[in-house]
């Protein structure tokens, strides 16, 4: 696991923290949609993509060693789920006053790094991340379309080990997509997504 | 790889000053120091339902965590300050792995006091909500327990050094 060592000296010192809040969508919500800024310049909403039957929206960044740790899991599910109905679509949270790695030319730049084959947008006043309530990163929310909405069908953790993926013995948002594809109803729809706490502007 | 508790190290030097010169006081000339170690959930249980007298301070941190750092010397003031009534408990969240490599040089280079216990337990919604229902995982996270009067307190956020001993006082009293 010397990649994750790695990562986590190059980016211990910039975490950030803050209190959580309770504030925010929950299960059986109906999903607030928006218009981000994506990597390319485009504005992204949740009716961009007209075929999705949901989305894995994922509150995450370009410095948490969390983030980072899951960062190729995070491209995993999206080639997984993405013919499925179910593409990623990436938020990224933080302020970048409060942290520069996470400045938009930034993100632009992991985003061409990493070859991310999902949109990550910009929350730049961070009225999006509040309105979800997502406190950590990285935080996801399964949504589901439902008629002409989605409603949010799971919020959490990707997994239950962010330091190995092989040794994860919960795959939370598998085990929910694969839930909804087959008509079942999901197990857990609430986890606690451990992570880095989002930076708040001051 | 064997570690000594800061008693167990003051038998040895004892032993090994009583065969150079014969004579050993056998006490303690200095306050006891912890050594880090590395624990499962049943070790944090046993801090969080030790039976005594003293408050049980518990702060939760990571080497990673710029915040968290900021506000141990608030917690090893306690420690220092208080070691009669308050046990101080620094919770560190890092990996297993990293305990060698990046803990103990953190806990040296800091000049850490207070007992350090690596939680070894990946899983954290196996556990995080029996710590507190209401915390969301992030870290600086701070728990204090008076195992006398059964108070407890739990706060997920960064604390200046006003708020924590204003805490400890509520709690105490």
């Amino acid at each position: 696991m010397n990649y994750v060592s790695s990562i986590l000296i190059s980016a211990f010192l910039l975490i950030g923290g803050f209190t959580a809040d309770d504030a925010g969508v929950k299960v059986g919500d109906t999903a607030i949609d928006f218009n981000l800024k994506n990597v390319d310049g485009k504005m992204i909403s949740l009716k961009s993509n007209a075929g999705a039957k949901g989305y894995i929206l994922v509150f995450t960044c370009n410095t948490c060693p969390y983030s980072k740790m899951y960062e190729d899991r995070i491209i995993d599910l999206h080639n997984k789920y993405a013919g499925k109905g179910y593409p990623v679509l990436a938020i990224q949270p933080n302020d970048a006053g409060r942290s520069p790695g996470d400045s938009y030319p930034n993100m632009q730049k992991r985003a061409k790094e990493k070859g991310f084959p999902f949109p990550y947008v910009l929350d730049e006043t961070q009225e999006i991340t509040e309105a979800y309530g997502a406190t950590n990163t990285p935080h996801v929310y399964i949504l589901n379309k439902e008629g002409n909405d989605f409603k949010v069908a799971y919020i959490g953790a990707i997994d239950n080990n962010s330091r190995n993926a092989g040794a994860a013995t919960r795959r939370y948002v598998e085990e929910a997509i694969d839930a909804l594809s087959a008509g079942n109803n999901i197990g857990t729809t609430d986890t606690k997504a451990i992570g880095c706490t989002i930076k708040w502007a001051n | 790889m064997i570690r000594f508790t800061g008693i167990q190290k003051q038998f040895f030097l004892c032993v090994v000053l009583a065969l150079f010169a014969w004579s050993c006081e056998g006490k303690p000339t200095e306050q006891v120091t912890h050594s880090p170690k590395v624990i499962k959930w049943d070790g944090l249980e046993a801090v969080l339902s030790r039976k005594t007298e003293k408050l049980q301070v518990i702060n939760f941190w990571a080497t990673w965590c710029a915040p968290c750092i900021k506000e141990l010397p608030y917690f090893e003031e306690v420690n220092e300050t208080a070691a009669d009534k308050i046990d101080v408990t620094l919770v560190s969240l890092d990996f297993a792995d990293e305990f060698e490599k990046r803990v103990l040089p953190f806990v040296e280079k800091r000049s850490l006091r207070s007992q350090v216990l690596l939680l070894d337990e990946i899983d954290y919604n196996s556990w995080i909500d029996k710590v507190d229902p209401s915390w969301s995982g992030a870290i600086p996270a701070t728990l204090i327990i008076n195992p006398s009067n059964g108070k407890r307190k739990f706060l997920e956020k960064e604390l200046n050094e006003g708020e924590l001993n204003s805490l400890i006082e509520e709690i105490l009293n």
